[in-house]
Formats: structure tokens, sequence, C-alpha cells
């Protein structure tokens, strides 16, 4: 009976505890709430995978009116895994974030916080499950909105400013989107996505189709920040509470390089995006850029964060990478990094804010020999760095491969150097960092000689060592997730 | 002649999506670039409206003596569209006020100067 209306209740529940959050107000009763309802989306996520997985397609409509005029929402290979890492990552977040949070927000906020983050959280799985092209562009500004305030939640005044131009650029991007589906609109007289793929191919020689299609996709590349358009991404990770970076860098952009990926291959079509509108070029051009401008600026940044954020973008870069070769494999790695870059970077987020809830600083000259100090979260770290690297028994190896892989396919040797090249990037910002931690004596203790213990509390260690499990489980163990990979790149190669 | 005025209507919501766009970019005053993100918009509101029109259409209303509908599609959905807007002004201003507490200024070029030397 409920197992039919999963669909829906994956964006309601989400959304009704968010003003049941405000009611309660208490910090650690909301928590709990948040907690509750974040698993219990999780739940959901992993019953609706298990159904599309054996029973095909999903479609859901909303209050019982069919597709052309109710909105439908529909589910499939791809969308129900990208749920999945959206849910999971958003539920193991809240589980580490009590402690953080109480420390980062002030305590007449932290109720307002976490409303702001289910909100997210039901933006997002909103613009994932939903087949109507109008309301996908209403829960990107649900998200979006949530998290502007999200960031701005932190003490930090620095974070006023970020949060300001994430709006702007974030508002000018999803006003791209919007003139887009508009346009889309006026040519194909439906918003329902799957009708409009069928519809687009009588009109995909006129003008109007090629406008919507450079609004939409440049509209999308600046939410997600790929590399020219990514100004805002920076200072909106680093200044942004720890809990927050490690949320946004591990599910928003991944939503919004999905959304993409269902236009650019189920709507406007394989042919059309690629062929006609040579789009493929363009991404790759701009993905290599962003993993060389994105790793070299981490290199030089002192601010651990900053440096993960700049790291994001390249890490962005290589998503994009595998979706511009075009091809079942490339995609497959596309979709693979989405869901191993989502645990590395989460966990890698998660670490730092171990750091700033000891030492109240992310920056690399304040957290000189920190190892001896709390050696479980560095041991995390080292091992999240080695994965971010790719090194193998971890899943940052398995894209990587597979990337490669897709590139010596195509015979573009020079491709497969680039990437090995931007992994060695990686080492240099990851070694710094370790370096530091391990080999520097901290200042403080110097006169003394006496190590002090100042371990993460267990209530933030364990969320972290169970994220850090999942990067080596899925690193050795990869074949469920690679299976999913390929099933979704399979279907996206398809067309329809 | 013939695009100049029958497109009217795409004319100026294009000259009005530029002007908007110039203040987001051009501008360093935050109040200022709120301004030119409601104008960017506002014409798109203005683009959709427009698709919908049909000359010599009326409103949706089911009856004997009218024969051609203007679509209300897409007047619905700008509706949803504006109480978008809506929000992100509110917001956008919002945050506007806490740096105006936090900084003291609302100029962006001041703020940044303040950022680097403190």
């Amino acid at each position: 009976m409920i197992s039919q209306h999963l669909p829906v209740l994956q964006v309601v529940v989400p959304l009704l505890f968010a003003p049941i959050c405000i009611l309660l107000r208490r910090h650690n009763l909301v928590w709990g709430v948040v907690l509750l309802s974040c698993w219990t989306s999780f739940a959901i996520a992993m019953l609706l995978l298990q159904q599309v997985l054996t029973g095909g397609e999903i479609v859901y409509a909303i209050g019982g009116w069919d597709a052309p005029w109710g909105i439908e929402y529909r589910l499939d290979i791809l969308n129900a895994f990208v749920l999945l890492i959206v849910t999971g990552i958003a539920s193991i977040v809240i589980t580490f974030a009590r402690e953080s949070v109480h420390k980062e927000i002030s305590e007449d906020r932290i109720y307002l916080f976490y409303t702001a983050f289910l909100l997210h959280l039901t933006g997002l799985c909103g613009v994932i499950i939903t087949g109507d092209a109008f309301n996908i562009f209403v829960f990107v500004e649900i998200a979006s909105l949530s998290s502007y305030a999200m960031i701005s939640a932190c003490r930090d005044r620095r974070a006023l400013l970020a949060a300001f131009r994430y709006l702007i650029l974030g508002t000018v991007g999803a006003t791209f989107i919007l003139i887009g589906i508009g346009l889309m609109y006026a040519m194909t007289g439906t918003l329902n996505i799957a009708d409009m793929a069928e519809r687009i191919r009588d009109v995909e020689d006129t003008r109007t189709i090629v406008s919507a299609f450079a609004f939409f996709t440049v509209g999308f590349c600046i939410k997600f920040g790929l590399f020219p358009l990514h100004y805002w991404l920076p200072n909106a990770y680093t200044y942004a509470p720890s809990v927050v970076s490690a949320f946004l860098s591990g599910t928003t952009s991944k939503v919004f390089i999905y959304v993409l990926l269902r236009f650019l291959f189920l709507v406007f079509g394989v042919e059309y995006a690629f062929e006609t509108m040579h789009l493929d070029i363009i991404l790759m051009v701009v993905a290599i850029m962003a993993i060389f401008s994105g790793s070299i600026a981490a290199i030089y940044q002192d601010n651990i964060k900053k440096m993960l954020a700049y790291s994001s973008i390249a890490q962005i870069g290589y998503m994009i990478l595998g979706i511009s070769l075009v091809s079942v494999s490339g995609l497959m790695a596309g979709i693979l990094h989405l869901f191993n870059h989502a645990l590395i970077k989460t966990a890698l987020f998660m670490i730092v804010a171990c750091f700033f809830f000891r030492f109240d600083s992310v920056s690399l000259k304040d957290l000189k020999g920190v190892g001896r100090q709390m050696p479980w979260t560095t041991m995390a770290f080292v091992i999240g760095g080695l994965s971010l690297i790719g090194t193998p028994l971890t899943v940052g190896f398995i894209s990587k491969w597979y990337l490669i892989i897709a590139a010596l396919e195509k015979d573009w040797w020079w491709l497969a150097v680039l990437i090995l090249l931007g992994s060695i990037l990686t080492v240099i910002y990851i070694w710094k960092v370790i370096e530091v931690i391990y080999f520097q004596s901290s200042d403080s203790q110097s006169d003394t000689g006496a190590i002090v213990y100042k371990e993460a509390p267990l209530s933030m260690l364990i969320p972290v060592w169970v994220i850090i499990f999942a990067n080596i489980y899925f690193g050795v163990n990869a074949s469920w997730v690679t299976d999913i990979a390929q099933q979704a790149a399979v279907y996206l190669m398809a067309g329809q | 002649m013939e695009i100049l005025l029958g497109l009217y209507n795409y004319w100026v919501a294009i000259a009005l999506m530029m002007m908007g766009f110039y203040i987001v970019i051009a501008n360093g005053n935050l109040i200022r670039k709120i301004i030119g993100l409601n104008i960017f918009q506002v014409s798109v509101f203005i683009l959709f409206i427009s698709m919908g029109y049909l000359s010599g259409g009326t409103a949706p209303i089911y009856s004997e003596a009218y024969t051609q509908y203007s679509a209300p599609l897409p007047h619905v959905l700008i509706l949803t569209a504006i109480v978008v807007g809506i929000a992100t002004t509110a917001l956008g201003l919002a945050l506007t006020i806490r740096i105006y507490q936090a900084y003291g200024s609302i100029d962006e070029d001041e703020i940044n100067q303040m950022d680097v030397t403190s």
C-alpha cells in the first residue's frame, strides 16, 4: 500500500519535517527530528532503487492526475541511484553534525539552520525525482535558497559576502534555466520531460531550440560551478559552516550535473547535443582546464577548506570529462565519479570539521603536528586523501581507472596522460597537508614536550570512519556500483 | 518594420534582460545588484507571458461567444516564478542588512578591501 507512494514520500517527508523543526526549537530535539527524517529518506531511496532494479521504471502521477495535465514523478536507474547518493550523504552528514553545528553556529539560529538543511534535501530530492521541466526549476530554487541561508549561518562575517555572491550568480543561473525551459515549452507545448523529448525532434532545427539549449546548459554549469563559471564556489565552500561544506560538496553539484546529463542525453539527444552543437568539444576543453586550474589553485592554498573547495572544481572537471567522451565507458566513469567523489569529499570536509572543532582553525599554520594529538582523525584524512588521489583499493581509483579506459578506447592516449598529470597535482596538495599534520611539530607543545590528546568526540569520529570505510569498501568491492553505473550509462546512450 | 513592431514584446524583454544583467555585473553596490537581478528576472517573466498571448484571444473562459483563448499555463508558471523571485530578493536584502551590520558598508570593493587588510 504505502510502497506505491514512496516516490512522493521521498519529497514530502523532509518537507513536512522542516516546519516541525521551527516549532520545536530546542536544538537537540530538532537534531533528532532531522536525523530521523534523513534516515527515513535514505530508507525510502534504498527501497525505490530496489524497486527500479527489479521492476524497471516507476511512474507516479501526483494527486492521480495523469501525465500531460498533472505533474508526474519518474524514476529510472539513473535518478534512483543519484537519489541514493544524496540521501545517503545527507544522513551521514547529519549524524555527524550535532557537535560541529553547536560549535560553529550561534545558539539561537541552530533550529533555523536545521530547517534549511531539510529544505535543501527536499529541493534536491525533488529535482532528482520529478518528470516535469518547470518543477525542476522550482525545486532547484528551493534547494538554492536554502543553501544560501545555510552558508550565511556561519559566525565568520566573510560567509555573508560568500553567500551573497552565490545568491547573485545562483539566481542568474536559475533565470537562465527558466529561459531555457520557457523557450522549450514555447516550441513543444509541453513541460513533461518525456513528452518534450519526443516532440523536440520535429523542431530541433529552429533557432529557438538552439538558444534554449545554450541557456539551459550554461544555467546548470553556473549552478554546479564548472570551471570558468566557478567564481562563487571557493568562497562559499570555505566560509560556510563545515557541515554545510560537506553536505554541499557531496550532493548539490552532483544533482545539477545529473539534471544536465538527463537533458543532454534524453531530451536533446546525443545526436543533437554532441553532433550538431558540438558540446562535447566545449565540455572537454573546459573540463581539462577545470582539472588543472582547480588543482594548481589548490596547491597554493593555506586554508585546508579552500584547498578542498578548489579541488572540488577539479573533480567536477573529471566528471564532466567523462561525460564529454560521449561513450558508454566515459559516461560510466562520470556517473561512478558522482558517487565516488561524494564519498571522498564529504569525508574530507567532515575531517576538516573535526580539526576546526578542536583547534578553531583550518589554516595549515595552526595545524602543525596535529597527527600526534588527533591520531584517528588524521589517519582518516590520509585515507581520504589517498582516495582523492586515486590510489588502488580506494574509490578514487575506480573512477580514474574507468576514465582512463574510456580515453584509451578512443585512442586518445594524451588524454590519459593528462588525467594522470591531474592526479600528480592532487598528490602535491594532499602531501602538503600530510607533511604539516604529521612531520612538523606544533609550537605550543615544544616547551613541555608532552603530547596532549585532543581527539574529536566519538559522535563525530564514528560517522567519519563509517564514510572512510565506505571509501575503502566500494574501492575493493566495486561491482555493485559499477553495475548500476553501467546500466545507467547504457540507458543514457540509448537515448529513449 | 514587421520584425520591429510585430515582436515588440520580445525586444522589450531582451532590452530589459541586458540592462539587468549589466547592472548585476558592473555595479559594486549590493542593493543595486539586487535591483539589477530583479530587472533581469522581470524580463524573463515578460518573455513567458508574451509567449502565451494570442492576438485577439481572451482569457480561457468557456463560452459560446469566444473562440480564441490565450494559453493560461505560462501565466500560472510565472506566478510561481514571481514568488521564487520575491523569496530571492528578500533573502538578498536580508543578507545585505547583515553585511552592513558586519562591515558598515554595502560596497563590494570596500568590503573586499576590509577582508584583505584585517
